[in-house]
């Protein structure tokens, strides 16, 4: 597994100086367009930032049009914060759960089969699940909001939000099925290679199957199915079109923490005006907004890095 | 393995092969319809000119565009850019584009630069495109309801929250207005009808509707859907909503639509009404550059007063001759009465008759 004993030294053929170097190309250029992303971000921000007449990190305004400028990313990094979150708790259970059916409880053909069907919901491209939360699912749930928000409406979460179904929690569920095939094909793969050893030794001390998967294959796995979360979290990020097409938007100041509230985030805000950036400073404000976006995407995936690395050494 | 990801490529396969037809489909219905007109008034030059501005008037002018090309042919090669009629001026101005479209008459300054750019020429103002705004309601029961300009900035600001208030009930005699909640909805995107409804809430109700006009929606309350189509399906699904469209998407989605009463009872939005708003109009450009003072808060009989028109930028003169060739029939189309009547696909009205004829002459003149 350690790759500290690798001598590059005694590299002598033509063919792999030809492959070495590409490979280094390739990787170079992958960093050097991250980087550029990054500063043209920076570059278009930074004049609108110095410009921002409120709080940037704290503020809920959005004011971009005409005069000064004020704006300020905290409605939006809730809004995307507790879409994405709410998304992983129902995905990731449900993930995990069909990941261990399919590797440990049915035969293999009928394994793949499920776990091919999976997959394919990740063809289907984000704007259809965005029609579909918003005239199907957002609709049929619509009476279970109602009841939902009668019973626990005491409870800031379920307080009352928009008037129709275009809420955080519907754009939630569609979140939650779109990162589905994400985070459940890689919890399918590290479950696959739990060692065999493992699995039989657990067997072999009197362990029913349940016990068996709690101690070999769960333990093994705890690490890929975070990781593969974190990229599951990330993805539900930055999800644009789907979200902008379910989710209210509302005029209302600061932040309300209810599931059924409207807003916007990052992705969605960005993508709704996009054909309206019409002067530098507007634009440089979406661009900023877009920045946060980028460094908190960042910042996930590099959780997810250590937490898979932990896991092969 | 090898099977399964044959499989899986099939199945791909096959869905983006439906996804793709899908979509083509859809373009080729929403683009494509044009009405059957005869070629027999336009002189169908060859040439290619190109038009920057509004997007407004988007699907106007494509349209506009589609019908010509069919009408000739495909002689000429006409291109718009919805950029923003901002853009579109500036661009005009420096001579970049043949033609700009804007939501605007060009103010002095903006005059004497286009008249720079036309070598000395006037540049003109032809108002081409009306646009009217629908505001579109859904309540159980009531089939015709009256509003005015009062009552609408009272509900989009948030002041009017039951369909029974009384103001509104002033206004519906004889109807029964349910208790229910009204349900606000804006487009959530930055766009010109917003801009539009503000500017027509401002002239008529500005101690109620404080905010300035802006693309952004600066009501108070309410929820924000993206687009015209999403304003629309959000109307349609919840009892007790109401939002302003682009006049088609209210027709094509079958809502209700709000008559306006502007001291006179009620008036509905048709090709009429609008027309009779245009003719109210006052044409402050002088000669033949036509630009329009709408009057948001005329009580001339029968006007629908919510209207937007939208204008082209022309030369007068001083462009090559071929390109004037092309601009001049290219709009004398445009100004047809075949050509305004097409309009009504995608949510505009006619002009009215009178001003069709001044814009026609206008547009002859060009030299």
């Amino acid at each position: 597994m350690s790759t500290s004993n690798l001598h590059f030294a005694t590299i002598k053929h033509g063919g792999d100086r030809s492959f070495r170097a590409g490979a280094i190309a390739a990787a170079v250029v992958v960093v050097l367009l991250v980087l550029f992303v990054g500063v043209f971000l920076a570059v278009l921000a930074i004049p609108s930032l110095r410009r921002d007449t409120v709080s940037f990190l704290t503020s809920t305004q959005w004011n971009v049009g005409t005069g000064t400028l004020q704006f300020g990313i905290a409605g939006l990094l809730w809004t995307t914060a507790i879409t994405s979150v709410v998304a992983m708790i129902l995905a990731v259970p449900v993930a995990v759960g069909t990941a261990l059916l399919v590797t440990q409880y049915v035969p293999p053909r009928v394994g793949s089969t499920i776990g091919f069907l999976i997959d394919l919901l990740a063809a289907v491209p984000s704007i259809i699940f965005g029609l579909w939360g918003l005239k199907l699912l957002g609709p049929f749930l619509g009476p279970f909001y109602d009841w939902l928000q009668r019973v626990l409406g005491w409870i800031p979460l379920f307080g009352k939000g928009v008037e129709s179904t275009g809420n955080v929690l519907t754009a939630s569920i569609v979140l939650a099925i779109m990162v589905l095939p994400i985070v459940s094909a890689m919890s399918r793969n590290v479950f696959a290679h739990t060692p065999r050893d493992h699995i039989e030794a657990a067997l072999a001390l009197g362990a029913t199957r349940w016990e068996m998967i709690r101690t070999a294959v769960i333990p093994y796995g705890r690490s890929g199915v975070i990781a593969a979360s974190m990229l599951g979290l990330g993805r539900a990020l930055g999800e644009t079109i789907a979200v902008m097409i379910i989710l209210s938007q509302t005029t209302t100041e600061g932040i309300n923490v209810s599931l059924f509230a409207g807003g916007e985030t990052f992705a969605s805000k960005i993508a709704n005006n996009a054909q309206e950036f019409d002067s530098p400073a507007k634009t440089g404000a979406y661009i900023a907004a877009g920045l946060v976006l980028f460094v908190v995407t960042f910042a996930v995936n590099a959780v997810a890095r250590v937490v898979a690395e932990r896991r092969v050494s | 393995m090898r099977v399964t990801r044959m499989t899986k490529l099939a199945a791909l396969a096959a869905l983006s092969t439906i996804a793709l037809t899908a979509c083509t489909n859809s373009a080729a219905s929403t683009g494509g319809s044009s009405t059957g007109t005869s070629a027999g008034s336009l002189a169908c030059p060859s040439g290619s000119i190109t038009g920057e501005g509004s997007t407004a008037q988007t699907n106007a002018i494509q349209q506009i565009i589609a019908a010509y090309n069919d009408a000739c042919k495909n002689a000429a090669k006409i291109e718009y850019n919805p950029t923003g009629s901002g853009a579109g001026v500036k661009n005009f101005n420096a001579g970049l584009v043949d033609f700009g479209g804007s939501d605007s008459a060009l103010s002095a300054d903006e005059h004497t630069a286009a008249a720079a750019r036309c070598k000395n020429s006037e540049a003109w103002d032809l108002p081409l495109v009306v646009g009217p705004v629908a505001f579109s309601y859904n309540l159980k029961g009531v089939s015709k309801l009256v509003l005015n300009a009062d009552v609408l900035a009272k509900i989009f600001m948030g002041q009017i929250t039951s369909w029974n208030d009384p103001a509104i009930a002033a206004l519906n005699s004889g109807v029964t207005l349910p208790n229910t909640p009204v349900k606000v909805f804006y487009r959530s995107d930055d766009s010109g009808t917003t801009d539009n409804v503000s500017k027509y809430l401002k002239a008529t109700a500005p101690s109620v509707w404080t905010p300035e006009h802006s693309k952004t929606w600066k009501g108070k309350g309410g929820e924000g859907k993206n687009g015209s189509s999403g304003v629309a399906q959000a109307v349609k699904a919840t009892d007790g909503a109401i939002g302003y469209l682009e006049w088609s998407f209210a027709t094509d989605n079958k809502l209700g639509i709000a008559q306006l009463n502007t001291g006179n009872g009620g008036v509905e939005l048709n090709a009429d009404s609008v027309g009779k708003a245009l003719e109210a109009a006052k044409i402050t450009g002088t000669g033949n550059d036509l630009t329009l003072q709408l009057d948001y808060a005329t009580k001339a009989a029968g006007a629908y007063p919510a209207v937007l028109v939208t204008y082209e930028i022309v030369c007068s003169g001083g462009l090559d001759s071929a390109k004037t060739a092309v601009v001049k029939d290219f709009l004398t189309y445009f100004a047809s009465d075949a050509g305004q009547k097409s309009l009504s696909d995608v949510g505009s009205a006619p002009l009215p008759a009178s001003l069709r004829a001044k814009v026609n002459t206008a547009i002859q003149a060009i030299k």
